[in-house]
């Protein structure tokens, strides 16, 4: 962990809200090759940090570092177009667009030319590439011309993902991708995040343990806005404070 | 592709049907149609704005008005200005305005836009309407229309006709071309979900600032015809019961299809002949608004998908490009998005 | 501009904003608690306007009442108006997009002018003060103030005063303000959710007819006056911020102040500068002065 390269640096972040502190003073590394996931219980600022880190909410205090630039008066879209992909606990697909228009229409991002209004964007080689790439690497290379809307739960998560891929970013933001699934599709999502990680940098909000404790390398443990707890996890599970505060008695 | 097919000879047969009917119509039959293609152009230039990228503007008349002003404050009193200098000049002037309003509007959302852009609306409502600017509600006369060269002279009803039609086919197949272009697309995936575009890579706030200018220059087309067609105009061009009856055309159309701003202009058109008319309702013709009030809240109440879905209203297809109702999709939802 | 003439214009200032704040208070409570964009609100001040017309030799004839009579009449025609309409329409506007509110709304609007139309007819009309409310006080040596107008500043800061009292000391206005923010757990408390949308909704109503019918005396009734109130509603909200009270009666007092001696120092540009004003703030606080509350 500490030889590989940090692309994403959190320092220092607090958000308050008017009297109400949603994090406190917290600080995360995300470096290449490795997944980095952060737990906590139910409002104890997992979201929050991900919004600062990814541009949509603006930090109290504290400073993001991407790819060693201060972004940290970025906006959102500038950020992501500077590698910093991100998904959603909840869709975001666009349910009435095919798979491959999901996908395409992500890859646009990187190749926007929005000047060129007599030519179809399905004619932008690069884009449609990439989208192709973004979706066969999310394992959804049969089914480009489904609507997005009647895929199956686990397939959405998937495009889910495949979307964040289609920019071909270097830092990955995933927020639940596990959410709602079934036994079969988390091992499917599982394997896929697996095999993102030697070429990207990934953080994770994961409410399930058991993938939590499989997947990831470093995991950060968020209480109350605070960070109790930072390590590998084996050190993660061992640790006292952790027990008590969150683990209850393992 | 295949599902494209009968959209696409569906406009062609209208556009012919259009080519034709001068024809077969009498002087007011060409002289409506006219106008009703104006208004198509209008309502194509709203549905930019509202069904492509979701941003309900209620103060299109402004861009209308405009555009219809400088048409005649910008003729020359002693001779015709020259079309290829007065038409585009006219646009631009529309779209300069819709610039403006478009930069501050934006700055807001939800119900706030649809209240402030009905506010800069009705703000170049009272220049025109209060100001020596705009001639007072006496409005302004067009004393020679523009023309180019020898060989247009839109003072005849028939060559007016024509390049109106033009017009309205170029605006279609520009809209259509730039429907399908990226930045068509970008525009559609704001409208679905901003806060996705945004996270992905898009800023979305210049793509909504032009479609705003794109749109407020096409109106700005259409009401430099209909001052050339007229020879007049009067404030209550810019009157927001302009801009409403103009959101009434696309959503009784269809939201969500280029087509279903023609549909709507020319059904809007036929409901207000039919309410006026006095051979169907005598003396009560005069009170039409009563019609029309009733038909358009029954007509967003029963016809989610507008006249364009009732084929698939009624043979129960499932949803298109615009799936589960075309109103549902093209505004954001009260609850926001995920 | 000397002091009298200053004077009589910060009065008229008070009486228009005060007046445009009741108005305006409906439209933005109506958003605030229930979420729903009411073009028609315009019309219900028309209706009051031609409701002072028309009624009042109806309540002459029949009752013998008088001015305050007339009002009475006209309250609770308003009342029972607003609680047809909200059960009748706008229950059914709760749930869907703001686009389609708009339209059906446009389209009550609609209704409502050739209703109006077919019973009382198009023309303009004006309608006399009451003979106890019609002097004058002087004002210095040289000006009179007209008491009608300050009738009219009372009755509506009364009003406000009301308004403020159920908000904050009542239990009804508690359960407006907990249904603003948070509809599902006003439910489960128990409480009836739709019966309150009914009360708010009606209360709106019945406030703008209210504005309406006091205000006739003063700004003459005419088809379209509820399109012309209901814009400058449209920017007391915008200006105040949607659902803000607070909001609603600082932007209608600025406003007030901005469109009254706007037409008197620059009477070329005085319809101008109100969505000039509006465009200043809107660059400055995209959401309105205030949030709701």
């Amino acid at each position: 962990m500490h030889s590989a390269e940090v692309l994403l640096r959190g320092t220092g972040i607090s958000r308050r809200w008017g009297g109400l502190t949603a994090l406190d003073n917290v600080s995360i590394d995300v470096a290449r090759g490795s997944v980095h996931a952060v737990i906590g219980t139910n409002g104890a600022g997992k979201s929050t940090l991900v919004n600062i880190l990814s541009g949509e909410l603006e930090a109290s205090a504290g400073s993001v570092h991407l790819l060693g630039q201060d972004v940290s008066r970025w906006s959102q879209p500038r950020r992501a177009r500077a590698g910093l992909g991100r998904s959603y606990q909840r869709n975001t697909i666009y349910p009435s667009f095919s798979v491959m228009e999901n996908c395409r229409l992500a890859a646009q991002a990187m190749h926007q030319q929005p000047w060129a209004w007599w030519q179809s964007a399905s004619s932008c080689v690069k884009s449609m590439q990439a989208a192709q790439d973004a979706a066969a690497q999310a394992g959804l290379k049969d089914c480009l011309d489904r609507e997005a809307g009647l895929l199956s739960h686990g397939q959405k998560r998937q495009l889910e993902i495949a979307m964040c891929l289609a920019t071909q970013p270097s830092v990955l933001l995933l927020d639940e991708p596990l959410a709602g699934m079934g036994a079969e599709e988390t091992e499917r999502m599982l394997e896929l995040l697996t095999a993102l990680k030697a070429s990207h940098a990934m953080l994770l909000i994961e409410h399930d343990m058991d993938a939590v404790f499989r997947v990831a390398d470093v995991i950060t443990v968020l209480v109350n806005g605070q960070r109790i707890a930072c390590g590998d996890p084996e050190a993660v599970r061992n640790s006292p404070e952790v027990r008590v505060a969150y683990l209850g008695d393992h | 592709m295949r599902a494209q097919l009968p959209k696409f000879l569906f406009v062609l047969a209208s556009f012919a049907a259009l080519a034709v009917f001068p024809h077969v119509a009498g002087k007011f039959g060409v002289d409506l149609a006219t106008k009703i293609m104006i208004f198509a152009v209008l309502a194509l230039s709203l549905e930019l704005l509202v069904g492509t990228t979701g941003l309900v503007c209620f103060g299109q008349a402004a861009f209308f008005g405009i555009g219809a002003y400088a048409a005649v404050l910008l003729s020359p009193s002693d001779g015709p200005a020259s079309l290829a200098t007065l038409l585009p000049l006219c646009v631009l002037l529309a779209a300069a305005y819709a610039l403006v309003v478009g930069a501050l509007s934006l700055r807001t959302k939800g119900v706030y836009f649809i209240m402030v852009t009905l506010a800069f609306a009705q703000m170049a409502y009272y220049v025109v309407h209060d100001t020596p600017l705009g001639g007072g509600t006496d409005g302004i006369y067009l004393m020679m229309k523009p023309a180019l060269g020898d060989w247009l002279d839109l003072d005849k009803p028939l060559v007016m006709y024509r390049f109106t039609l033009l017009c309205l086919l170029a605006t279609f197949v520009f809209l259509a071309l730039l429907g399908r272009s990226k930045f068509g697309h970008a525009l559609a995936g704001i409208r679905v979900n901003e806060q996705r575009m945004r996270a992905t890579g898009f800023s979305t706030y210049p793509y909504k600032l032009a479609a705003f200018v794109v749109s407020g220059g096409i109106a700005g087309l259409a009401g430099f015809l209909f001052a050339v067609k007229d020879g007049f105009v009067n404030p209550e061009m810019m009157s927001w019961h302009i801009s409403g009856e103009v959101l009434i055309i696309i959503i009784l159309g269809g939201l969500g299809h280029l087509r279903g701003a023609l549909i709507g202009a020319f059904a809007f058109a036929l409901l207000q002949e039919f309410f006026r008319s006095e051979a169907i309702f005598g003396e009560f013709a005069k009170h039409w608004h009563l019609g029309l009030g009733l038909t358009i809240i029954a007509s967003v109440a029963l016809l989610p998908r507008g006249l364009v879905g009732i084929p698939g209203q009624l043979f129960g297809r499932k949803p298109g490009a615009h799936g589960g109702g075309a109103l549902a999709q093209a505004t954001p939802t009260k609850a926001g998005h995920a | 501009m000397d002091l009298t003439t200053f004077l009589i214009q910060c009065l008229n200032a008070l009486q228009y904003g005060l007046l445009l704040f009741l108005v305006a208070s409906g439209l933005t409570l109506i958003f605030g608690i229930m979420g729903v964009i009411n073009l028609a609100h315009g019309s219900f001040y028309m209706i009051g306007a031609y409701m002072a017309f028309a009624l009042a030799p109806l309540v002459a004839a029949t009752v013998g009442g008088g001015f305050f009579t007339t009002l009475l009449f006209g309250l609770i025609l308003a009342v029972a108006l607003g609680y047809l309409l909200e059960w009748a329409f706008y229950s059914f506007l709760y749930t869907r997009e703001h686009l389609q509110q708009v339209l059906m709304t446009y389209g009550l609007i609609l209704v409502f002018e050739e209703l109006r139309s077919l019973l009382v007819g198009d023309d303009v009309h004006g309608v006399q003060a009451p003979d106890f409310l019609s002097g004058s006080i002087p004002l210095g040596d040289m000006m009179v103030y007209p008491v009608y107008r300050l009738f009219i500043s009372g009755v509506c800061l009364l009003l406000a005063l009301g308004m403020y009292f159920v908000f904050a000391k009542t239990r009804l206005g508690m359960m407006i303000r907990a249904g603003s923010t948070n509809r599902e757990m006003v439910q489960s408390l128990g409480i009836d959710i739709k019966f309150l949308y009914r009360v708010v909704f009606a209360a709106g109503v019945a406030i703008a007819v209210l504005a309406g019918m006091v205000a006739a005396p003063v700004s003459s009734v005419y088809p379209g006056m509820g399109g012309l109130v209901l814009i400058i509603c449209f920017v007391v909200v915008v200006i105040g911020g949607i659902g803000s009270i607070r909001g609603a009666l600082l932007a209608s007092l600025l406003i007030g102040v901005v469109d009254t001696f706007g037409k008197v120092l620059v009477p070329q540009v005085a319809g101008v500068l109100v969505y000039v004003l509006m465009a200043v703030i809107l660059l400055w606080k995209p959401d309105g002065l205030f949030k709701a509350g």
